[in-house]
């Protein structure tokens, strides 16, 4: 039996990559004085692997980066970064837990770490009570500001308002109604809140919401109340998950719901990535929004999308996520470097103003533990890219949202003791 | 009109994939009392079928003839789907009946490792593998009477399993380097594109109907039709029902029951995988694909009533109306002035989470009145 042997041989490489990649471990060698060990906290198995396993990449390819050269400079030392992967198994709680090992074991100074919403609010308890370090990369819901959180992903402000902007005022079906589509988790419904709020300032309408449970792909029922609420074309504002946007496109396309029959859909989860796993052709003429694209045109951007494709295969795409999983990282070194210690504290303070040339262009951290960011609008084309329509300047980021009931007229400033996590303006 | 006429198509098409899904557990579960948690993943292997398809089917030597390989993969699936649940049979559900919560974790074992081989086996190696399984369960069975008898079949048999390994392993190899996208193993969600004539809307009576859901619903009815006619008008058929009804009596009369174990288990694995290309058509492919899908199936059965085929489809449909009428707010359509409490309890439940909840509640309070489902077994099985 040939194919089991073969089999076996495949499942012990396996295996042992695992081993291997878990055990951590630098890049190059070269002469340090020490070494400084970091936490990196994805998923690597369960459903957000295939969408986590990007960061744990793009973490690793920057902490390379940094050593190649000459590491981090911390009080005339020369620091190798070294890391320990942790795997979050795409479970909460493991999240939680993993965290408390990489900060009470290992006793690394940083974590940089997680995706979902789900997997920050359970993470968040740990690093507060044990005043540690969290790192993460992704566009969210915001409503939430934590002093032991460091955002590097988008607020609302800085993705779906925009956004709703453009959509209702110059995309070719401006002054259209509205119908939001998402799945049913907590970053659809506060992001939708959000964009009703918006389009009644506007003076557009919302014609009808829905939200998919996570799991399910039977898209029908949407199909029917889409068609009823515009029966002429309109506006879509999609948020659904992962792999039900697969289920989403293919169905209304069939169902006869495409731009050239009116009806356009502005969504903010579908990044290049996304775009080549549900295929072009059914998202053609589509819009999406967010702050790094991989098509924009500049030397950062190129630079890093041929490194990314280096370094991991030339089938590979960089996506906006990603982009901020790096500039954390770069971030993280810059302060530590500023702070001259690894200290939380020390580093915590050094942050808040740090500048950064990302591949979007400059981002600088807020106050409010935030990026301040470029919002870009794309329409998605035939190769599995966008073609970029509008760049806004640079957005400063709300923590919390300014067209959100239960959050208008707040903000956040760590810098400032007598503020802090929420404060009336 | 219209409006009764599009939402009557939705509810048969929502039922209709749930009916595809649920057909072949109806046999397993319903005839053979094996409750298969893996049933999900033999989905999940139809569903992979019908990606390698396409993929072979945009090779230049079958290029001409891509627009039907759908239709192939139906066959292809129905075989793959039958020859892994023939395997899960003869290895570990055997040993298991009379043991409904052992074969429960048993299967639910099973689901986890199908889940694990798509993610780290290359899909053209698991495609040479189901292949020289094939060949080792049917070769053998070919041969003459006369060999089967001799002292030396189990050479004959153990020779043909080396040269169903050796097939597999040629056709795996033969795949994997002239498709290089299945020639690495990956977790990624991957996508079956539907041909040309599959895609975009057919108009009947002034109503456009999406074509890939007309197809489900085809696929569906053939599959009804065929085990209906299978089950009742087949000498197969007819002592799968007599071991269904009374197994040492059958035994006694002389009907192979571990061929009968094998064929039932067989076919019902293979209608999963039927179904598995359905589901293909309508969303991402991936491992996790079955899992979708299972609790929905074990809902129709129970509600339709264990056993009986008829209760089935009536249950799917049934859910697949009430998922139209009660998450799409047809109601309100249907009576627009009604009063307004009730407008508004309505529109509470239309939206797809709500709907999901209230149908889940209906099916609990008439399960209360009909434990049993909507046609109960009768008879003298019953008491065991």
């Amino acid at each position: 039996m040939r194919i089991s042997r073969r089999i076996l041989a495949g499942l012990a490489t396996a295996s042992l990559a695992v081993t291997a990649t878990s055990c951590g471990g630098g890049g190059t060698s070269g002469s340090f004085d020490d070494t400084v060990t970091v936490g990196i906290l994805h998923s690597l198995s369960g459903t957000m692997a295939i969408s986590e396993s990007t960061l744990v990449d793009t973490e690793k390819m920057a902490i390379e980066e940094i050593n190649a050269a000459g590491g981090v400079t911390v009080g005339g030392k020369s620091y190798k970064i070294e890391y320990i992967v942790e795997d979050g198994a795409s479970d909460w709680p493991t999240f939680a837990e993993k965290s408390k090992k990489l900060i009470d074991q290992d006793g690394v100074p940083v974590v940089f770490g997680g995706w979902t919403s789900a997997s920050r609010k359970a993470m968040l308890p740990v690093y507060e009570s044990k005043d540690a370090f969290l790192y993460y990369p992704i566009q969210y819901e915001a409503q939430e500001c934590s002093n032991n959180i460091f955002y590097t992903g988008a607020t609302p402000n800085q993705q779906s308002e925009p956004a709703t902007d453009f959509m209702y005022k110059r995309s070719p079906a401006a002054g259209g109604d509205f119908f939001l589509v998402g799945s049913d988790y907590v970053f659809p419904r506060t992001s939708n809140t959000i964009t009703k709020a918006q389009v009644k300032q506007l003076g557009g309408k919302v014609v009808g919401e829905d939200y998919l449970p996570l799991g399910n792909t039977e898209v029908a029922p949407i199909i029917s109340k889409i068609k009823k609420a515009l029966p002429e074309g309109g506006i879509i504002i999609n948020t659904l998950n992962g792999d039900q946007n697969v289920a989403f496109f293919k169905q209304i396309q069939d169902a006869g719901i495409t731009p050239s029959s009116g009806y356009y859909v502005m969504n903010y989860s579908i990044a290049e990535e996304e775009i080549s796993t549900i295929g072009p052709e059914f998202l053609e003429g589509h819009y999406g929004a967010w702050n790094y694209m991989m098509s924009i045109d500049t030397p950062a951007s190129k630079k890093f999308a041929a490194s990314f494709k280096k370094r991991w295969g030339a089938d590979r795409v960089v996506a906006d996520p990603q982009e901020s999983a790096y500039n954390m990282v770069y971030l993280w070194k810059q302060a530590v470097e500023d702070a001259g210690t690894f200290d939380d504290n020390a580093v915590r303070e050094a942050l808040v103003g740090q500048k950064f040339d990302a591949p979007q262009g400059p981002v600088e951290v807020m106050p409010n533990h935030h990026l301040s960011q470029t919002v870009r609008i794309g329409e998605i084309n035939s190769e599995g890219g966008f073609t970029i329509l509008e760049e806004t300047g640079v957005v400063l980021p709300q923590a919390w949202n300014q067209k959100h009931p239960s959050s208008k007229g707040f903000a956040c400033d760590w810098t400032d003791p007598s503020k802090g996590e929420k404060y009336k303006l | 009109m219209e409006l009764l006429l599009d939402s009557l198509f939705n509810g048969v098409a929502i039922g209709s994939v749930l009916l595809v899904a649920a057909l072949g557990l109806a046999i397993v579960f319903g005839l053979m009392g094996v409750i298969n948690l893996a049933h999900g993943e033999l989905m999940m292997l139809g569903a992979y079928t019908t990606y390698v398809t396409q993929l072979i089917f945009k090779l230049p030597i079958l290029k001409p003839f891509y627009n039907s390989y759908i239709i192939v993969s139906i066959f292809l699936a129905f075989i793959v789907s039958g020859v892994v649940g023939i395997l899960l049979e003869k290895t570990i559900i055997r040993k298991l009946y009379g043991s409904p919560l052992e074969t429960l974790l048993a299967t639910w074992g099973v689901s986890l490792i199908l889940q694990q081989f798509v993610r780290s086996v290359p899909l053209a190696y698991g495609t040479g593998l189901v292949i020289s399984l094939l060949i080792g369960l049917f070769l053998p069975t070919t041969f003459s009477s006369k060999i089967k008898e001799s002292i030396n079949f189990k050479y004959f048999k153990f020779s043909s399993w080396v040269f169903a390994a050796l097939t597999g392993v040629m056709t795996g190899s033969l795949i994997s380097s002239s498709v290089s996208k299945l020639s690495r193993a990956s977790a990624r969600n991957v996508d079956v594109t539907a041909p040309s004539w599959m895609r975009g809307q057919v108009e009947i009576i002034g109503t456009a109907f999406p074509k890939t859901r007309l197809m489900i619903i085809v696929i569906t009815l053939i599959s009804v039709i065929a085990i209906t006619l299978f089950l009742n008008q087949s000498a197969w058929g007819m002592r799968i029902r007599a071991v269904t009804q009374n197994r040492q009596m059958s035994d006694c009369l002389g009907i192979s029951t571990e061929k009968v174990d094998i064929i039932t288990f067989g076919i019902g694995s293979g209608l999963a995988g039927v179904a598995g290309v359905a589901v293909s058509l309508l969303g991402s492919v991936g491992p996790n694909v079955g899992g979708n899908y299972i609790v929905g199936c074990f809902m129709v059965v129970v509600l339709g009533g264990v056993g009986n085929l008829l209760g089935t489809v009536l249950a799917s449909f049934g859910i697949g109306i009430m998922t139209d009428l009660i998450g799409a707010g047809r109601l309100l359509s249907i009576w627009p002035d009604m009063p307004l409490p009730l407008s508004n309890t309505i529109n509470f439940f239309a939206t797809t989470s709500m709907a999901r909840v209230m149908i889940f509640a209906l099916i609990v309070i008439f399960l209360q009145f009909k434990p049993t489902g909507l046609f109960p077994q009768k008879g003298r099985m019953v008491e065991n």
